[in-house]
């Protein structure tokens, strides 16, 4: 008994310091992506054709889907003018699927709070339960790890339980396998309403590296409402820590 | 056995033709005799042959470090069964049954492994539309008698995990048997890859189980490496044994929390729960990804480690070693975890053996076996890493064998950190080689994950096998909990920690 006592204070207080103090990422995190529309080249469509998975598109004029956007490099290697890059700004979730997309030009806009009702609801305490439909234990170990003492989660009133009956909303993370989209549904009809869906990560927003595969669903918000899209493959911690706090109207906007 | 198989070593690649086909019953033969000789099934799988099939066979041994493969073709529609007599193969032949419409006569457990569609159906109907999914309908194992109850759980579970499907058979409390039922995560990997490499190929491999992102990248690496005959450099090989074990610190560390959770035993839970991200943090400073996405790429790494970066990650991998080993120490003095963890869920080697397990779980068991030490790769060939056993192969066994684990990965990383050899992270790549068959092996933090790809005359992938080390080690678990407490289910499960989407694809 000593010892763990003695071990307590020894590993001390390392609960992240997010969102009275700001995030701080790894030098080489990628996050939200600067366009410079105006370094490229007529015609120019080496970043487009360099993203397997269709995030960029240059007509108009640049723009890149970061619903679809895995934030690897393929892009920047491909682009001979540097006109993407992207930056350590973790902060990408947001409430629209058409939030996501981000062009030269595009106004900066952080998700935003609920409504009052809603947030008089769920404000101070909302509980999640989350189904991985297809996910690949990423985003799924990402959004497990708020839970931790890194994180204390359960100090803004938010945490993930057992039973669909027990929650306020649903946190799908995954493609939406077809082997998983009946249980999907059915955790979703089973959560009392009024209710939250989140999609967390790449695949539960468009299908992630699995888009267009015929053995998954390309996402979840064709047939679930989602109220906040996080994106990332997976999204880092922070990211998700802020886009929930800002659902809950947690941080203030400004 | 080696008269009749064409050997070889890990990492490399072959004509096609230089595999010898076999009669169905001297194929068969071979693989039975392997075994007995201690070789692995580490695959075993279809290539469709002008509107037939052609089983492949890739088998393993550790002690002579040394794989060995031989083929065999399909006539009509059926080939026979040997799990009977070779357990280690049931899942394989149950997958081929189900990827082709083989039917492995005298087969003792003819059930779907994951409810896929045939390999061979290509069309393009979306499941937004498509047929309902029969996942999980079929006929369960029962156990018929006075009060004998079955408990089913999943495919949600309760905590944040992957979903599947457990039926226990209980007498009171005591499991008689337990019937694992996967296939909920499946996403189409292997007929995604067909015809590539496609641009989109790394990074589904890399998400074929995302914990092991850099155990089944560079697997893919190395493949791709063989076909074309692209040599990564040096600092590229160090480089990528530096992610590969930290992958392994970071979800080592996350289990010993786990298991420790698990039991009820919060300080060491909670301070592995954050040591665990001090890890991953060290992956996202190599690459920007906490789990490792990028940086192993086919002809080295995605991204350099400088001086500065080494010595940053020196100084975090000395603090977090500190911290890991006061936070697993009380595990160890505290009679009460001690108590739970002892005599729960044991296997035997024998039985490690018979069902081919892998990894930890199979060390766990006294079985000395590891990839990186067995079948050399990459920067384990100048840098040996000791294999850590246990003898037990219970929970206590499979919690200690990662600890010694962790403590030598530290070790390693510590070294390469300190010695990077100079030079480029890349190797100038060319063409895949046609008709041509390659095969890599990693040691994955689960245990071997193996991909073969099979290129057809144009260099295409006209097969791309992946066996995730949970493909071998789910019915390590479900014998495991034979004659437990059904209360012990999920201590076990945790101790064991095996991938779903690994096992669906």
């Amino acid at each position: 008994m000593i010892h763990a006592i003695r071990a307590r204070i020894k590993q001390g207080h390392r609960t992240t310091r997010y969102p009275d103090e700001p995030m701080t990422l790894p030098e080489r995190f990628r996050g939200y992506p600067r366009l410079d529309a105006g370094a490229c080249q007529d015609g120019c469509t080496k970043c487009a054709e360099a993203c397997p998975f269709g995030a960029i598109s240059c007509k108009p004029s640049l723009s890149l889907d970061m619903g679809k956007c895995l934030f690897c490099t393929n892009c920047i290697e491909a682009c001979p003018k540097g006109a993407i890059t992207f930056t350590n700004d973790g902060r990408l979730a947001a409430n629209t699927r058409d939030g996501l997309v981000v062009g030269p030009d595009t106004e900066r806009v952080l998700a935003r709070a609920l409504d009052n009702k809603m947030l008089s609801l769920f404000g101070r305490s909302m509980k999640f339960r989350e189904v991985s439909a297809g996910g690949c234990n990423a985003c799924e170990a990402d959004t497990n790890v708020l839970s931790t003492i890194g994180w204390d989660l359960g100090r803004f009133g938010i945490s993930f339980v057992a039973s669909p009956r027990h929650a306020d909303g649903l946190w799908v993370t995954g493609p939406v396998s077809g082997n998983m989209l009946e249980a999907l549904r059915l955790t979703y009809e089973a959560i009392p309403a009024p209710k939250l869906v989140v999609a967390c990560g790449a695949c539960a927003i468009n299908g992630g590296p699995y888009i267009g595969s015929p053995d998954v669903c390309d996402g979840v918000d064709w047939t679930l409402p989602v109220d906040l899209y996080i994106p990332g493959c997976p999204p880092h911690p922070l990211t998700i820590l802020d886009g929930l706090l800002r659902l809950l109207g947690r941080i203030p906007e400004k | 056995m080696t008269s009749t198989m064409r050997t070889f070593r890990n990492g490399s690649a072959l004509p096609l033709g230089d595999v010898p086909v076999l009669e169905t019953e001297s194929f068969l033969k071979a693989i039975l005799d392997a075994t007995v000789h201690g070789w692995r099934v580490s695959s075993y799988f279809g290539l469709p042959r002008g509107g037939g099939l052609r089983i492949y066979c890739l088998m393993s041994s550790d002690s002579r470090g040394s794989l060995g493969m031989a083929a065999a073709d399909v006539a009509g529609n059926a080939f026979p069964s040997i799990a009977e007599f070779c357990p280690q193969i049931q899942m394989f032949e149950r997958e081929v049954a189900e990827q082709f419409g083989v039917v492995f006569e005298d087969s003792p457990w003819p059930k779907p492994v994951r409810f896929e569609r045939r390999l061979t159906d290509r069309t393009a109907a979306g499941c937004r539309t498509g047929r309902p999914s029969d996942v999980g309908v079929m006929e369960y194992y029962q156990v018929k008698g006075h009060e004998v109850h079955e408990v089913a759980v999943g495919p949600v579970h309760a905590g944040i995990i992957e979903p599947g499907h457990f039926r226990f058979q209980c007498y009171g409390e005591q499991v008689l048997h337990l019937e694992i039922s996967l296939g909920y995560q499946h996403r189409g990997v292997e007929r995604l890859v067909l015809g590539g490499p496609h641009p989109a190929s790394l990074h589904q491999m890399e998400t074929v189980a995302g914990d092991t992102t850099i155990g089944h990248g560079l697997a893919y690496a190395m493949v791709i490496e063989a076909l074309s005959g692209t040599m990564a450099p040096a600092r590229a090989h160090a480089l990528r044994g530096v992610a590969l074990e930290l992958e392994r610190l970071a979800n080592h560390t996350g289990d010993l929390g786990a298991i420790a959770g698990d039991v009820g035993y919060l300080p060491t839970a909670s301070f592995c729960g954050r040591i665990r991200g001090d890890f991953l943090n060290m992956t996202a400073e190599l690459c920007g990804s906490r789990f490792g996405r990028g940086m192993v790429v086919p002809g080295g790494v995605g991204f350099d480690c400088g001086p500065e970066l080494a010595e940053t990650l020196l100084k975090k991998s000395a603090a977090a070693r500190t911290d890991l080993a006061n936070a697993v120490e009380l595990l160890w003095e505290t009679p009460s975890v001690m108590a739970r963890l002892e005599n729960t869920g044991p296997l035997t080697a024998e039985a490690a053996r018979e069902l081919g397990l892998v990894g930890p779980a199979a060390r766990a068991c006294g079985v000395n076996m590891d990839v990186r030490r067995d079948h050399t790769f990459g920067i384990y060939s100048m840098a040996q890493i000791p294999v850590a056993t246990a003898s037990t192969g219970d929970v206590h066994a499979r919690t200690l064998v990662r600890w010694l684990e962790a403590e030598k990965s530290l070790y390693f990383i510590d070294e390469q950190l300190r010695h990077l050899p100079g030079g480029a992270c890349m190797g100038k790549s060319n063409g895949l080689a046609g008709e041509h068959i390659a095969v890599a092996l990693t040691e994955g933090w689960r245990g071997e994950v193996c991909h073969v790809a099979v290129t057809d005359d144009a260099g295409r992938f006209a097969r791309y096998k992946v066996v995730d080390p949970s493909f071998h080690n789910w019915p390590g678990l479900a014998m495991a909990l034979r004659g437990q407490q059904i209360s012990d289910f999920p201590l076990c499960n945790k101790s064991f920690n095996l991938s779903y989407c690994g096992f669906d694809l």
